[in-house]
């Protein structure tokens, strides 16, 4: 499908901006970028409208994993029908396909170590095709989205020079 | 003897910059959103400032040569080669200096002196007035119009011109206005300069900030490349305005002599922003891309919220300033910008700061992020619509 990338790239950074907005930074009418919105919507280009949250600024307990998982493709299926098997899970937040020394990277949201290991043993590890899994706890999220968590660079220009 | 007798009258005779007008009023305030600085609201990217922090771990904190270090002026000749297609040969007709700052101080204090007159065009950049006066010579202004987009016309350089001319200054894209001259705009100042006594230093330090097309240097006629001297950095286009690296290039002979007064006063650009200024050149492409895109998109945002407003805004394709007339508030440049200031916490810089055509006019920078930008176009709607 052919996509207007610049549309595209300003609503991943803030989905706040209106169509009007857009069109004015890309100099484009705002029914083109109205019309492709909705487009991209329609054809599941823009899956969807989410906010980053800095969860540990909150009093909400959470941890997230990353486990490797080694599997066994299925014969006529390769990897993508042992992937939806481990998808499916909502505990699952993101699941990838991977080239290298394992196949597939799962990232799991618990609310404790304790219910992150148990979903690992009970539920991963002991799925058919599943090899091995190796799980890794995150101890603190820096960046993410490609935004900073903490930002220590300031705008700390003088507010006039000359 | 008074103390202040010691200091001469020309030094004497430079008023302080007006831009500085608002700083009481601002030092009292919190959250002012500021449009009034000249300098890009980008960090320096990441790999320049790592080459500049391993420079300095690897101990390289001495001197470099008096023009700067070889690689340096080597990857300045094969920029401007490969984005300008200006031949600078890097051993004899490239300084690094401080800043584009010095490379007009040092082009100056070359060329003219008492008796001689250069040319600035206004409004423009605050330094160029008070560098010709200390050194002696007059400064003749032009006189920019809006209606011709802030360009220079060849009929007003030609009638500027006296027996007394040395030097024009061009500086485009420009600041404050955002004008940039193209190569048709240039052609007719060509035609004009080309059999004449006068050398153009061209101020060029926006050239990687034009928005339509390409930047044209003047010194990219043949009638005047040896006429030529072209300054040039990386504050804006890299975003390393605190590093204070920017060079100069010209013909030998030029070069030669004005190297005497940068060795003698300078010694040499500071080697830690020599070093960072190499990787700004060897690998930073995408980056100027990406700061250039989103300056864009702010310019397009500024122009349209004040046309919107009701404060006329020629287009400006270059720099990262719009030059809206606030001529239909009845308000003095001054007077809009403090009551801006006061009313709204939005800094702006009045226009006459610029030279007197600048009056009725603001200067407004997009060097903001477009958050800070899409507020302060509401405030000062607010503002209009409250007068």
């Amino acid at each position: 499908m052919k996509t207007d990338n610049d549309i595209l790239e300003l609503l991943e950074r803030n989905n706040k901006l209106t169509p009007a907005q857009i069109g004015v930074m890309l100099n484009k009418e705002e029914t083109y970028v109205s019309a492709s919105i909705k487009d991209y919507e329609k054809h599941k280009v823009i899956l969807g409208y989410k906010t980053l949250i800095n969860w540990e600024k909150t009093n909400k307990d959470s941890v997230t994993a990353l486990i490797e998982v080694k599997v066994t493709p299925q014969r006529g299926e390769g990897f993508d029908k042992i992937a939806e098997r481990i998808y499916l899970y909502p505990e699952v937040t993101s699941c990838y396909l991977m080239s290298g020394g394992f196949d597939l990277t799962v990232v799991i949201e618990g609310k404790t170590l304790k219910e992150v290991a148990l979903f690992v043993a009970e539920k991963l590890s002991t799925l058919e095709s599943v090899q091995s899994t190796a799980t890794h706890f995150i101890l603190k999220k820096y960046k993410d989205e490609g935004t900073i968590f903490e930002n220590r660079i300031v705008d700390d220009r003088e507010a006039i020079i000359l | 003897m008074k103390l202040s007798d010691f200091l001469l009258d020309r030094v004497k005779a430079i008023p302080p910059s007006a831009i500085r007008k608002n700083f009481d009023i601002i030092n009292e305030m919190k959250d002012v959103i500021s449009l009034g600085i000249g300098e890009p609201d980008f960090a320096t990217p990441w790999d320049i400032i790592e080459s500049g922090v391993y420079s300095l771990e690897k101990g390289h904190t001495h001197y470099s040569p008096n023009p700067g270090f070889k690689e340096l002026r080597y990857l300045i000749s094969e920029y401007q080669k490969k984005r300008y297609g200006l031949k600078y040969d890097p051993d004899s007709e490239i300084i690094v200096t401080v800043g584009a700052s010095e490379a007009i101080d040092v082009s100056l204090r070359s060329f003219v002196e008492v008796g001689d007159e250069v040319i600035i065009p206004e409004p423009s950049f605050v330094c160029y007035k008070p560098l010709i006066t200390i050194t002696g010579a007059t400064p003749v202004t032009i006189d920019l119009k809006s209606e011709n987009n802030f360009k220079l016309m060849a009929k007003d350089l030609l009638s500027a011109i006296t027996d007394r001319t040395k030097v024009l200054i061009l500086s485009f894209p420009n600041n404050p206005t955002g004008a940039v001259m193209t190569k048709e705009d240039l052609e007719p100042i060509v035609n004009v300069l080309k059999d004449k006594d006068i050398l153009v230093i061209s101020d060029e330090i926006y050239s990687e900030l034009t928005y339509e097309g390409h930047h044209t240097s003047i010194a990219s006629f043949k009638e005047m490349k040896d006429k030529t001297i072209v300054i040039n950095g990386f504050s804006k286009s890299f975003a390393m305005t605190g590093w204070r690296v920017g060079y100069v290039c010209g013909n030998c002979e030029f070069i030669e002599a004005m190297k005497k007064i940068h060795q003698y006063s300078i010694m040499c650009a500071p080697t830690v922003a020599q070093y960072a200024a190499i990787e700004a050149l060897k690998s930073n492409e995408n980056n100027v891309t990406i700061m250039k895109t989103e300056y864009n998109r702010r310019r397009r945002v500024m122009v349209d919220g004040f046309n919107k407003i009701g404060l006329p805004c020629f287009e400006p394709l270059g720099a990262f300033y719009v030059f809206p007339s606030i001529k239909s508030t009845g308000l003095s440049s001054e007077d809009f910008s403090q009551r801006l200031l006061r009313e709204t916490k939005v800094l702006v810089v009045q226009g006459n700061a610029f030279g007197n055509c600048g009056e009725g006019f603001i200067r407004v920078t997009y060097s903001n992020s477009m958050e800070n930008i899409i507020e302060a176009m509401k405030r000062v709607k607010e503002f209009i619509e409250a007068l």
